[in-house]
């Protein structure tokens, strides 16, 4: 029998609040698995794709043996000789990007040529200028200007070095939302809300705990992600460690209030899932994780800049990429305090305990 | 058992632990408590009894300060929701019907999750022990039976030691050996002091665990007393039950009973019939069934079924208002 609370930290009820939610969560297969193993396997798949590799060597075809040999002297063509409807099948398929074709030409030396690509696909273009130059070449063009090559392999200007702070902010985003809506919600449809607040539980520290565990888990999820890409692909960090890690709270702060706004008034799963697509999917497409936000129209570029996800990218970008300081950032940093304040703000006003 | 009596000296404070007057609350299509006045003593095991959609579960959360009333007052171990929440939450005890707790997360941890949000309270070991729940301590609440889940909210309405106790049909949904185990273990709580406010629809439920009870009827108290006091009130102790065929063969028409006659037997105080069904209320048993075998027998009727058994709340709810408890 005991009267008085042992005064110690097991006591305390937001430590068994948040100690709830860690449990909850580690014993919850799927969610580990998403939130700690799935971004390390995207990064490793576009990692393969785009890895450094020498230029590509492009398969082009030709319609007679001599033509052929004079595509075959440029070194990053690949050529060989196939008919003219052989080749026309072979450009279908896509196992070559071009098939020059000889044009009988009695009024010249040489035979004319016509090439059969796709123009809206930059390596048949890269075919066409090189197929050309080289046949051009062979033929007897002389170059009126010397040129030289000097090539550039830099570290932070591969995909893979601008893919990997896209991946990390979508991973911030992500199971921010889902822990927080689907929790919430299904303790509020199992009426587990409705039994807490009849118990003198402080209503503000249900809340806090998923804030709380949600920091302690990112700190695991960021720093094996980033870990993962410094050693496997040797992505840089310009910026300094501890703005990077007050970007990545401040993200994920964000879209805990993000979630909890999402899940204070749904009473279902389906009607949380609804909301949280509405949500997170036009983040996923415009945001800018795997191509720059700027390609989209200048008429919606207000409209993508506001938006949660692209600014905590722009933020993580400039961080890793650039080197740029809080300071430097203040616009996006902004915006994802106020995507803090503003839904948080708005959730504790309507949320529904029961 | 170690649960002592609750701190404050609960039973000797001088104001009641329950006070409601004129409780109205109604939701968009219905009127779930209408003009509710009751006062409940400390120490007291209450029971609202009542069929369902009578307003039990709307009356027990307005006490619990989880419903707002649209009139009237609450009044708990002399306090009042809106001046005295945070006191009342510790020292009040809450089992809601159908919370779900997660399922993933073990007895132990549960308890010592609803532990944490008290000041004060018995301990997750003494929880669990007179919750009976030792051997589950460290299964997870998704393996539980029906019956254990149910003792786990009991358990977590008891770790802070309340002073009141509220329970919203603490054993619907049971089979019968859980019910009698969570009997039991309300048993245990009375002895040790508390208020016990209870809902049921299980009359039988009413009549073990009550030392008073409010039957409930579309949102109004329609008779409040002890169960012996209720059971008293309709006249008889004892209820007969028969019905009758035609003993003449070379009739088909139905050959209706001649109730009046019967009534005058002396002992029996009131006659109803339900789906053919001859219910009467009867006070002397040994004299009065003999004569209405010779009533039957005089009328040229068969029985086709006789039976008898004591009244219990159930008849009186019957009696007072002509349905069945569990007919809705």
């Amino acid at each position: 029998m005991s009267n008085q609370a042992p005064n110690h930290f097991d006591s305390s009820s937001l430590f068994q609040l948040t100690l709830v939610r860690f449990r909850l969560f580690l014993r919850e297969p799927e969610a580990v698995f998403w939130t700690f193993v799935f971004p390390i396997l995207l990064a490793v798949g576009l990692g393969l794709a785009f890895r450094n590799r020498p230029a590509d060597i492009l398969q082009v075809a030709a319609t007679t043996p001599q033509l052929t040999q004079k595509l075959a002297s440029d070194k990053s063509l690949s050529a060989s000789t196939m008919s003219e409807s052989e080749g026309t099948h072979a450009l279908a398929t896509g196992s070559i990007l071009l098939l020059a074709i000889e044009q009988p030409n009695p009024a010249q030396p040489n035979p004319g040529v016509a090439y059969k690509y796709d123009d809206t696909n930059p390596d048949g273009r890269t075919a066409r200028l090189l197929a050309d130059r080289a046949i051009q070449t062979a033929s007897g063009l002389k170059e009126v200007v010397p040129s030289n090559n000097h090539l550039v392999h830099e570290k932070g200007a591969r995909y893979i070095d601008f893919v990997v702070p896209g991946l990390l902010g979508m991973n911030l985003m992500g199971p921010a939302i889902w822990g927080l809506v689907f929790a919430i919600v299904e303790a509020r449809q199992k009426k587990l809300l409705k039994r807490l607040v009849a118990s003198p539980m402080p209503r503000w520290q249900y809340l806090t705990s998923f804030l709380l565990s949600r920091i302690f888990m990112l700190i695991i999820e960021v720093v094996a992600f980033l870990a993962f890409a410094a050693i496997a692909f040797g992505v840089p960090f310009r910026g300094s460690l501890w703005q990077l890690g007050i970007i990545c709270v401040l993200t994920s702060l964000s879209f805990s209030a993000l979630g909890l706004l999402i899940s204070t008034r749904a009473k279902t799963m389906e009607a949380a899932s609804g909301l949280m697509n509405l949500v997170m999917l036009p983040m996923w497409i415009l945001s800018g994780v795997f191509f720059s936000a700027s390609r989209f129209p200048a008429v919606i570029q207000p409209f993508v800049r506001a938006l949660p996800l692209t600014a905590a990218i722009d933020c993580i970008r400039g961080n890793m990429l650039q080197g740029l300081g809080l300071q430097q950032m203040v616009v996006p940093m902004a915006t994802l305090l106020a995507w803090l304040v503003i839904p948080f703000v708005i959730s504790l006003r309507i949320f529904r305990w029961r | 058992m170690t649960l002592t009596t609750p701190p404050n000296g609960a039973a000797t404070a001088s104001s009641p632990a329950l006070l409601l007057k004129g409780l109205r609350k109604s939701f968009t299509d219905v009127v779930a408590v209408d003009g509710l006045d009751l006062e409940v003593a400390r120490g007291e095991c209450f029971g609202l009894l009542g069929p369902n959609g009578a307003g039990k579960t709307t009356t027990i959360e307005i006490c619990e300060g989880l419903t707002t009333p649209e009139a009237g007052t609450v009044e708990l171990l002399g306090l009042n929701w809106a001046a005295n929440s945070e006191e009342l939450r510790q020292r009040i005890g809450i089992q809601l019907q159908e919370t779900q707790f997660p399922e993933k997360l073990k007895v132990e941890e549960t308890l010592r999750l609803f532990r944490s949000f008290y000041r004060q309270g018995i301990s997750v070991d003494e929880s669990i022990k007179t919750a009976q729940l030792e051997e589950k301590r460290n299964s997870r609440v998704g393996g539980l039976s029906g019956g254990q889940k149910q003792r786990l909210a009991m358990a977590c309405a008891l770790v802070g030691n309340p002073e009141m106790l509220f329970l919203d049909e603490p054993t619907t949904g049971l089979d019968p050996q859980a019910r009698r185990h969570l009997w039991d273990l309300v048993d245990e709580l009375k002895r040790g002091g508390r208020t016990i406010i209870l809902t049921t629809h299980y009359m039988d439920e009413a009549e073990r665990l009550c030392d008073r009870v409010g039957i409930m009827d579309h949102g109004k108290i329609i008779a409040l007393g002890t169960p012996s006091e209720l059971i008293a009130s309709i006249g008889g102790e004892h209820i007969v039950e028969f019905s009758t065929a035609s003993a003449r063969t070379d009739t088909t028409t139905p050959h209706e009973i001649d109730v009046a006659p019967m009534l005058s037997i002396p002992g029996i105080q009131s006659h109803r019939v339900d789906a053919g069904l001859h219910q009467l209320s009867v006070s002397h048993l040994h004299t009065a069934v003999p004569a209405i075998f010779a009533e039957l027998t005089a009328q040229d009727l068969e029985l086709s079924e006789f039976r008898t058994h004591s009244a219990t709340l159930e008849d009186v709810f019957v009696g007072l208002t002509g349905r069945n408890l569990r007919d809705e």
